[in-house]
């Protein structure tokens, strides 16, 4: 009988199981004995770190977007039209049209969503960079400005950890080489009592933030936004006036996630190395839905999708089991807009940080463009 | 009073046990307790610090093996 593998979601994550389940079940499709079909929310795939470049004019928005179904290998079932309910026991999900698909193998990939409503005066007096509609108009924001006080202010939880950073960093060359800097009071805020989540990240940061004259400010988790008189409170009891703020706003999981019962917030509760649902055993979570206290990024998806890959494969192919996620996870870190350098880690080595250089951030560079392979399985 | 959440953040080197209790205590009802488990030596201190920044209640920290054990209370 076949298996019908069904993937709700077609970001990073989704995409990329689905293509490499094709290319690793091949004979499996070809026999009628497997089937793939993704459930996207958009007939277009976004390739989201490059957002972090368009507020300084630096991606063209035609490098963003491919063809979802042009991403997708042509063996993939695709429809546009997210998953509405998730009925785990019967094993079955109805979509916002009404389908309902039956499954034998669910990969949940639902993402993450920004939440800026969540916090008082945010999407009044913020802007921020982590879609399109928020990094076009910070682009408006950056030209048009003159000088003054630009706060930049990280929320939690949030993807993509250093992205925060290294728009700080990018932000004081951009304002350098404008003749804006000795105009500019630039402030970074961060949730916890050092500057980074990342140890070897905040300790290198320390400096190269005082040597840029770039102020900060530690433990500052947002309460509330005055967008009238542009001011910016802590839950910290921190008010910080403000001309321009860019915010990283506060990020929650999916609905579906949660009305379906399988984890609060949208997060899915997941266990850190099957990638299974803890509850539902047919289910595999990967990338930003899973509740795993792990970065949430791009490659950590890329990772995990690996992971998966290879045990449905197993299972379909061997009944047996492949192996566990070891919770790798790699960032590149731009430093600023010559230089970058990178940061990998899993569940027992620890993050070390290399010399930031020109040829990380050419490698940057090239993984934009790369990245169109890698999410096909092709690198 | 609901089941005490708990929050294994033992192999998180990012974000981190402390980014993981604000993302968490969000997720639990005023009056409920969450128990944050956390293999950094500085959990214990900078935990602490933080509720008491924010208003949130410390209920306690107890050291279990390689790992702490802190149960932190929502309190608004």
């Amino acid at each position: 009988m076949s298996k019908h593998i069904l993937v709700v979601g077609g970001g990073l994550a989704g995409t990329m199981v689905a293509n490499g389940l094709c290319r690793r079940l091949g004979n499996e499709l070809r026999a009628g004995q497997v089937q793939i079909t993704l459930l996207g929310t958009s007939d277009r795939h976004l390739y989201q770190p490059a957002l972090l470049f368009v507020p300084f004019g630096l991606a063209g928005e035609e490098n963003l977007f491919r063809s979802q179904r042009q991403v997708l290998d042509r063996r993939v079932v695709f429809h546009v039209d997210p998953a509405r309910q998730i009925e785990a026991v019967t094993k079955k999900v109805t979509t916002e049209a009404g389908r309902v698909f039956d499954y034998d193998y669910l990969i949940l990939a639902t993402g993450s969503r920004l939440m800026p409503e969540t916090v008082p005066g945010m999407v009044e007096g913020a802007h921020w960079f982590y879609d399109l509609a928020g990094a076009r108009k910070l682009r408006s924001a950056l030209q048009a400005f003159t000088g003054g006080r630009i706060v930049v202010n990280i929320n939690v939880p949030h993807k993509c950890p250093v992205a925060p950073l290294e728009m700080t960093l990018m932000l004081h060359d951009y304002l350098t080489k404008r003749g804006l800097i000795d105009r500019t009071t630039l402030t970074y805020t961060y949730p916890i009592g050092r500057l980074h989540a990342l140890e070897p990240v905040a300790h290198w940061c320390k400096p190269v933030l005082e040597q840029r004259g770039i102020q900060s400010e530690t433990f500052f988790n947002t309460e509330w936004i005055d967008p009238v008189n542009q001011r910016i409170t802590s839950m910290e009891g921190v008010t910080l006036d403000y001309d321009l703020l860019i915010t990283i706003p506060p990020h929650a999981g999916m609905e579906v996630v949660s009305t379906s019962n399988l984890g609060r917030g949208g997060w899915a509760t997941t266990d850190p190395k099957t990638l299974l649902h803890t509850v539902h055993k047919e289910i595999f979570v990967i990338g930003d839905t899973t509740n795993i206290p792990i970065s949430k990024a791009g490659s950590t998806a890329h990772f995990e999708t690996e992971t998966v890959i290879a045990n449905i494969t197993a299972l379909i192919q061997e009944g047996c089991w492949s192996h566990d996620y070891d919770g790798k996870v790699f960032c590149f870190l731009e430093t600023g807009m010559e230089e970058g350098t990178y940061t990998w880690f899993n569940y027992v080595t620890p993050p070390r940080l290399g010399p930031p250089s020109q040829m990380i951030h050419w490698f940057r560079l090239a993984y934009n463009r790369l990245y169109w392979l890698s999410v096909k399985g092709l690198l | 009073m609901s089941e005490r959440k708990v929050v294994d953040a033992r192999d998180s080197f990012c974000p981190g046990p402390l980014m993981e209790l604000i993302a968490n205590i969000r997720l639990i009802e005023v009056g409920s307790e969450l128990e944050l488990l956390s293999k950094d030596k500085g959990s214990a201190e900078e935990v602490p610090a933080w509720l008491t920044k924010v208003g949130h209640q410390h209920i306690s920290t107890e050291k279990r093996g390689d790992h702490w054990s802190i149960v932190v209370k929502r309190v608004k």
